[in-house]
């Protein structure tokens, strides 16, 4: 049986929810098993519904001290649930929760892990799984060589399939630890797409030349419905926060849709980008070394281009 | 107050990636090494700046690799940090086989505070850090973005989806570090000069079971091009998002 974990947060699945199910799914059509999902802590959600991503029965730990997240508290429920449920293959996605628990959880079950995943496995010798490497620049397929087996999925790299079904809900029973780590303050950014969840990300670099020109990617990015990135030195020098700083130091997105703006295409930018679908680039210099890992480019002012780009959007939007 | 900083050594940002031996191993020909930069730069100059607020803090550095890391580890302690454990072994694929020897040197050592960097650069695993914490029945603190210690509580900032959140922990504890705990620094002439003379301690590792093997490597398909669009024809460039790429 493969187990996927359904990660939540304050009651809601996360996208990466949705793709670690989809994903989850196809491994168990593929050694012709069943999925189950997991589910830990309390929800305000419809459980039963996660069958539409191809789960036919969900574990529900509803325990309320799972709403707090504890990396050791969670590893040994998941670790429980693995063992009770007697699943083969644990499936989790592999964004901040779940890079905080895999390898915990391969530590904890002696169960080889793969992390930042993007393929499915091959099972034509062994148990062979494509992750990312060089930071986006390679991929190494990795072999995993023990009985349970743990892939953490990376983000953007399986599609959300969703049809009909509802899967059966069981309360699973497990001990809950008391958590050691106590959370004093959570500061969300509201109202926007979070980085690592979006399907399409609007980015701008020193072209931009200072943080009051910013309206302009915030206008295309809305009308795109975009998160915002943007290269190092603009995050180093204060003019966005750093949380929007993609590229090798920084996060590693692979959206449908980077749109970069008056940035040069650096080598370590391009490592935290290059896994992006389709990469649109405006830059005036024709030179600029991003032109070659792009699919789109426009050599341009991006006060000028940026507008009307936002301008066109709202047009086919509008139609 | 002792802290452990693990540093691990990967190709330079801008080494060419290619492979060889059937593409089963890294061309590491002509490729300059580096310490990981999430361990140099936060991880590292972290546990530095504890240590010279509080001079009574032990600090002690670890890799797991062989001879061929020990100018990277002696370029750690040109930075900061009292003496270095390298853990002599050159099988660096399984991360399960390097955090349990990190987990060994550590039972050994007392240690009060781990540091983890978020990911190599070359893995990019972000697992060695939690298993070196669940090895050590410790709590582990992963990507974090600030961190500050009082006494013998933790005051943590870790970076969440879409946000922050703020974790207090009694240590000890492990902590992946990432853009935010620290800033870049540069070993200045006295830290080359001192780090020549400070302890660097080779040890043989412990017998592990490796869980995992790369059975191969490659390379992203290349690029079809670039479609050039004129700035004067902006509706272009958003019928073909639209219609050819289907991204909008
Ligand atoms: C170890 C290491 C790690 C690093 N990690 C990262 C990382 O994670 N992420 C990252 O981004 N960088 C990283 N860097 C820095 C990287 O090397 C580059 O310096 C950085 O990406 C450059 O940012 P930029 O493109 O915004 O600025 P610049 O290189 O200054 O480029 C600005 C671009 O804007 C264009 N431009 C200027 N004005 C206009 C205009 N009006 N209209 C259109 N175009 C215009 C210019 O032609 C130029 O191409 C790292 C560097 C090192 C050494
Ligand atoms: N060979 C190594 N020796 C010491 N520490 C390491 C080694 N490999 C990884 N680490 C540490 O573990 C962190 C995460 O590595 P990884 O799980 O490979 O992404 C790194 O940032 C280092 O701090």
């Amino acid at each position: 049986m493969v187990l996927i974990l359904a990660d939540q947060t304050d009651g809601h699945f996360k996208k990466t929810a949705f793709e670690a199910l989809s994903y989850g799914a196809k491994v168990a059509e593929q050694s012709g098993t069943s999925a189950e999902a997991l589910v830990l802590g309390s929800v305000n959600e419809d459980v039963a519904s996660l069958g539409k991503y191809g789960v036919t029965k969900v574990h529900h730990v509803s325990n309320d001290a799972l709403n707090i997240f504890d990396a050791q508290v969670y590893t040994k429920v998941i670790a429980a649930a693995v063992q009770s449920t007697e699943a083969k293959v644990l499936v989790l996605s592999h964004n901040n929760t779940g890079r905080a628990i895999a390898g915990r959880l391969s530590a904890r079950l002696k169960a080889a892990m793969v992390p930042a995943a993007v393929g499915l496995p091959d099972t034509a010798d062994g148990f062979v799984v494509k992750k990312v490497v060089f930071s986006g620049k390679a991929f190494a397929n990795v072999s995993l060589n023990t009985d349970i087996k743990i892939i953490s999925l990376n983000m953007n790299a399986h599609k959300i399939l969703a049809g009909e079904g509802t899967a059966q809900v069981s309360e699973l029973n497990v001990p809950v630890d008391v958590s050691k780590i106590k959370v004093t303050a959570t500061n969300k950014v509201t109202g926007e797409i979070p980085l690592t969840e979006a399907t399409r990300v609007v980015s701008g670099g020193r072209g931009l030349k200072g943080p009051e020109n910013w309206k302009i990617v915030e206008d295309l990015a809305h009308s795109l419905d975009a998160a915002l990135a943007c290269s190092r030195p603009v995050a180093d020098a204060g003019w966005r926060p750093h949380h929007e700083h993609v590229g090798q130091t920084g996060i590693a997105i692979a959206p449908n849709l980077y749109v970069a703006a008056g940035i040069s295409g650096a080598i370590q930018h391009l490592a935290g980008v290059n896994r992006s679908k389709v990469i649109v680039v405006i830059n005036k210099d024709s030179e600029a070394p991003f032109f070659k890992a792009a699919d789109y480019g426009v050599v341009g002012d991006v006060f000028e281009i940026l507008p009307k780009l936002t301008e066109e959007v709202k047009k086919l939007k509008g139609a | 107050m002792k802290i452990l900083v693990c540093i691990s050594k990967t190709p330079d940002t801008t080494a060419k990636i290619a492979f060889k031996n059937g593409n089963t191993q890294f061309e590491d020909n002509g490729v300059q090494w580096i310490i990981n930069p999430y361990d140099e730069w936060y991880a590292l100059v972290r546990a530095i700046e504890l240590k010279e607020k509080d001079a009574s803090v032990v600090l002690h550095l670890v890799t797991v690799g062989g001879a061929d890391a020990e100018p990277i580890i002696r370029k750690a302690l040109a930075l900061g940090g009292d003496e270095a454990i390298r853990v002599n072994t050159t099988k660096l694929q399984d991360s399960f086989y390097v955090a349990s020897q990190i987990a060994e040197v550590a039972k050994n050592g007392g240690y009060d505070l781990i540091f983890t960097g978020k990911e190599t650069i070359d893995y990019n695993g972000s697992s060695i850090g939690g298993m070196v914490a669940e090895l050590l029945d410790l709590p582990y603190i992963s990507l974090a973005t600030k961190f500050e210690i009082n006494g013998t509580t933790a005051t943590v900032t870790r970076e969440i989806e879409g946000g922050e959140e703020v974790n207090e922990v009694t240590l000890p504890v492990v902590v992946s570090c990432q853009k935010g705990v620290a800033e870049a620094r540069i070993p200045n002439m006295r830290g080359i000069m001192s780090a020549r003379t400070k302890p660097l301690k080779a040890v043989e590792p412990v017998e592990v079971e490796e869980l995992t093997s790369i059975s191969s490597f490659e390379l992203p398909p290349p690029k079809a091009g670039v479609k050039m669009i004129s700035p004067d024809n902006i509706a272009e460039l958003v019928r073909l998002l639209h219609e050819e790429a289907k991204v909008i």
